[in-house]
C-alpha cells in the first residue's frame, strides 16, 4: 500500500512538474499540447523495448544489444513497409525480426555460454556498420533514405482543451503492453517460472521446465518488442530514416530499465520522463525567440544529462536478479 | 614456458576463427546483395597491405585505435565494460585543437603540450563515470553511453561556435605547423611511436607494479581482493584514468598526427566511431596490449582496404564495421574452439 502511495505521489510531482515547465515555455509560444504529443511519441520505442526487457532481465538475460536492434528494424521496417506498401507491415515485420536477433542473442547467452554483455555489444556495433552498408546496397544512397509519405502510420485525434492530441496507436500498444506484462509476471505460473529462472534456475529446472528455451523465449520477446519499437521510429515518428536514428536510445532503454529495478510499469514511467525530456528537447529546437538564445547543441544533450541525473539520484535500494547475465549450467 | 606458449597459441587461433567467422560473415552479406566477395575481399587485402604506402596508411588508421582498444582493455582487466572511449576520443581532439590549433607556443613545447592536453581532457571525462560507479552504482555501460553522447554535442558546441577556422565553415582550426607530429609516410606520423609507447608503458603499469596487480585482481576476483584488503575503488578510478587517457590520446593523434585534415571536421566524420571499433579490436587483441597493436594494424587493414572494395566493387566501406560487430559476436562465446571441435565430432558419428 505504501509503495503505491509513494508511487502516486512521485506521479503527482511529475504532472506537476510537467505543468510548470509547460506554463512557463507558453509565452514562448510553446504549447504544451505539442509537447505531450512528441513526449508520447518519444516515450513509445522507449517503453516498448524496456517493458520487454524487463521481463527479459527477470529471467536472468541482459540484453544490452537493443541499439543494435532498433538500428536494424528500422531499416528492415522501412525496406518491408515499401515492399507491402503499408507501415504497419513495416512495423510487424521489425517486430519479428527483432525478435530473430533476441532469438539469436538467446541462444548465445544459454547454450552458447556467451558472455551476454559482450555478444550484445558486438550486436550493436554490428549494427552501426550494417546500418549503411544497408542502405547503400538497397537504395544506394548513402547514410539517409527518405520514403513516401502515405507509409507513415496514421495517427489517433484526440481532442483536448488545449487543441487536438494527435497520438500513434503503436502508443496505445506500447501501454497496453506495459500492463500485460505486469499480469504475466505477477499474476500467471509462466511469470512465476520466468521470475524463478532469475533468480534461481536450479528450483525451475527441477520442477521440470528448460531454463534455457524460458530463457530464449524471453530474449525474443524482447527483441519482438525492440523490434516494434526500433521499426516505430521511421514508420509512425521521423517519416525519414538516417542512418544515426537512435542516436542512444537503446541505451536510454536499458537506463529505464535500471531505474525501474525490472517492473513494467515503473519502466513506462521513466520511459515517459526520458521521452518527455526529448520531446521538449525537439520543441524548443524549432521554438523561436528560444532557439535563438540556447544553441540547439546545448538542448540535444538534455536527455542524456537528464537520464545520468534521475540514475544517479534513484538508483539505491533495487535489486536485481541473482542470476543476472549467468548462463545456467546444471549440477 | 611450454604451457604459456600453448595458451597463447590457443587464444590466437580463437581470434583467427572469430576472425574467419567474421569474414565468412561479410562475404554472407555480399552475396545477399549480389556482390562478388572474392573480388571485393581481394580488393581490400591488396589495397592494405600490397604496397609500402598502403602499409602506411594501413598504420595510420590503426593509430587511434591502438589507443580506443586499450581504453577498453584496460577496462576489462579490472572488471569494468568500459565503452567510453568514444566521447573521450572526442574530448582529447578538442583538446588537441585547443592548445595544438588556437594557441601559439615554441616548437618542441607547444606539440607536448597539445598531446597531453588532449590526453588530460579525456581522462577528465572519464571521472564522472568512475564516481558514478563507486558512490551510486550506476553501470559504465549507460554513463559512458550518455557521456559519449554529451561530449558530442559538447565538441559540436565548441568546433561550431568557438573553434572554428575563419572562412572555412566546415572544420576546426587545424594544428599549427608546430603542434604536427613528423609524416613517415602517406598519412602516417610519428603519433604512432607516441601511441606504441603509452601502450607498452600500460603494460608494464598493469602487469609490473603492485597498483596494476591489484587492479587486476579486483576485476579476476572481487571477492578475493576484498578479502585481501584491495581498495576496489582505487582500481576503479586507476582503469578509467588510465583508459581516458588512452582515448584522449586517441583523438588528439587524429588532431596532430593525421594529414591532411590536422583538426576536427565540423561533421566530425574523422572521429565518428573510433572509439567503439575499439571494442572489437581489443577483444580480438585478448584485451592485451601486445595483442592489440597486432589487432588494431589487422582492423586498420581492413578500414583502410574498406575504401578500396568500395571503389572497385561498389560494397559500402562501412560493411567492414559489420565484419568488425560479427567478429565481437563470435568471441564472446568462450571456448569457441572446443565448441566447434564437438560440433565436427558430432557430425563425423
Amino acid at each position: 500500500m505504501a509503495r503505491i502511495l509513494r508511487r502516486l505521489v512521485w506521479l503527482g510531482l511529475g504532472v506537476v512538474a510537467l505543468a510548470v515547465v509547460s506554463i512557463l515555455l507558453q509565452p514562448y509560444g510553446l504549447r504544451p499540447v505539442k509537447l505531450i504529443e512528441t513526449g508520447l511519441l518519444a516515450m513509445t520505442p522507449l517503453a516498448l523495448a524496456a517493458v520487454g526487457e524487463c521481463i527479459n532481465e527477470r529471467a536472468g538475460m541482459i540484453n544490452i544489444g537493443i541499439e543494435g536492434i532498433f538500428l536494424l528494424t528500422a531499416v528492415i521496417g522501412v525496406y518491408w513497409a515499401e515492399v507491402f506498401g503499408a507501415g504497419i507491415y513495416g512495423i510487424l515485420v521489425g517486430g519479428v525480426f527483432g525478435a530473430m536477433l533476441g532469438a539469436l542473442l538467446g541462444v548465445l547467452g544459454t547454450y552458447g555460454k556467451a558472455d551476454q554483455i559482450i555478444a550484445g555489444m558486438g550486436l550493436n556495433v554490428m549494427a552501426l556498420g550494417l546500418v549503411q552498408y544497408l542502405l547503400m546496397a538497397i537504395w544506394a544512397f548513402p547514410g539517409i533514405h527518405i520514403f513516401p509519405r502515405e507509409l507513415v502510420l496514421p495517427r489517433i485525434s484526440i481532442p483536448t482543451p488545449g487543441g487536438l492530441l494527435r497520438i500513434s496507436p503503436i502508443t496505445i500498444v506500447a501501454i497496453a503492453a506495459t500492463v500485460l506484462a505486469h499480469l504475466l509476471l505477477y499474476r500467471t505460473l509462466l511469470g512465476l517460472r520466468i521470475r524463478a529462472a532469475g533468480e534461481k534456475p536450479e528450483a525451475v529446472d527441477v520442477a521440470g521446465i528448460n531454463v534455457n528455451h524460458l530463457r530464449i523465449m524471453t530474449s525474443a520477446l524482447g527483441g519482438f518488442m525492440a523490434g516494434l519499437g526500433g521499426a516505430f521510429m521511421p514508420l509512425a515518428w521521423f517519416g525519414g530514416l538516417v542512418k544515426e536514428i537512435t542516436a542512444g536510445r537503446g541505451f536510454i532503454a536499458l537506463a529505464a530499465v535500471v531505474f525501474s529495478g525490472l517492473d513494467p510499469t515503473l519502466a513506462l514511467a521513466a520511459s515517459f520522463i526520458f521521452g518527455f525530456a526529448e520531446g521538449l528537447a525537439f520543441t524548443i529546437v524549432v521554438t523561436p525567440g528560444v532557439k535563438e538564445a540556447i544553441p540547439f547543441h546545448f538542448v540535444q544533450m538534455t536527455p542524456y544529462i537528464l537520464t545520468i541525473i534521475i540514475l544517479a539520484l534513484f538508483l539505491t535500494g533495487k535489486r536485481f536478479p541473482k542470476a543476472l547475465g549467468k548462463p545456467y549450467v546444471r549440477e | 614456458m611450454r604451457e604459456r606458449l600453448l595458451k597463447v597459441l590457443r587464444k590466437l587461433s580463437e581470434s583467427l576463427i572469430a576472425v574467419v567467422i567474421g569474414l565468412l560473415g561479410g562475404a554472407f552479406l555480399m552475396i545477399l546483395y549480389g556482390y562478388d566477395p572474392w573480388l571485393a575481399y581481394r580488393a581490400l587485402f591488396t589495397g592494405a597491405f600490397g604496397d609500402l604506402s598502403g602499409i602506411f596508411e594501413t598504420l595510420a588508421f590503426a593509430t587511434p585505435l591502438i589507443m580506443t582498444a586499450l581504453t577498453f582493455a584496460v577496462g576489462v582487466r579490472a572488471g569494468l565494460f568500459n565503452i567510453g572511449a568514444e566521447g573521450q576520443m572526442y574530448l582529447g581532439a578538442m583538446g588537441a585543437v585547443m592548445i595544438g590549433g588556437a594557441l601559439s607556443l615554441p616548437p618542441g613545447i607547444h606539440l607536448v603540450a597539445a598531446t597531453l592536453f588532449g590526453m588530460l581532457l579525456g581522462a577528465l571525462w572519464s571521472l564522472p563515470v568512475s564516481a558514478l560507479k563507486i558512490y551510486r552504482g550506476v553501470h559504465e555501460v549507460v554513463s559512458t553511453i550518455m557521456l559519449n553522447w554529451v561530449a558530442f554535442w559538447l565538441v559540436m558546441y565548441l568546433i561550431t561556435y568557438h573553434f572554428a577556422e575563419p572562412g572555412r565553415a566546415e572544420r576546426a582550426v587545424p594544428a599549427q605547423e608546430t603542434a604536427r607530429y613528423q609524416i613517415i609516410g602517406a598519412s602516417l606520423t610519428t603519433v604512432i611511436f607516441v601511441v606504441i609507447g603509452f601502450a607498452l608503458l600500460t603494460y608494464f603499469i598493469i602487469w609490473r607494479t603492485t597498483a596494476g596487480y591489484e587492479l587486476r585482481l579486483v576485476g579476476y576476483n572481487p571477492e578475493a581482493a576484498q578479502y585481501a584488503g584491495i581498495s576496489s575503488v582505487k582500481a576503479t578510478y586507476l582503469s578509467f584514468f588510465i583508459g581516458g587517457l588512452a582515448a584522449g590520446l586517441a583523438g588528439a593523434s587524429q588532431v596532430l598526427g593525421r594529414p591532411p585534415s590536422w583538426t576536427v571536421y565540423a561533421t566530425m566524420g574523422n572521429l565518428l566511431n573510433l572509439g567503439f571499433e575499439g571494442i572489437g579490436v581489443s577483444l580480438i587483441g585478448r584485451n592485451h596490449p601486445i595483442g592489440i597493436i597486432f589487432a588494431a594494424i589487422f582492423y586498420g587493414g581492413l578500414v583502410h582496404g574498406g575504401r578500396f572494395m568500395e571503389f572497385e566493387v561498389g560494397v559500402a566501406s562501412e560493411l567492414v564495421r559489420a565484419i568488425n560487430g560479427i567478429i565481437i559476436i563470435a568471441l564472446s562465446i568462450p571456448e569457441i574452439i572446443s565448441l566447434i571441435g564437438r560440433i565436427v565430432r558430432r557430425r563425423r558419428e
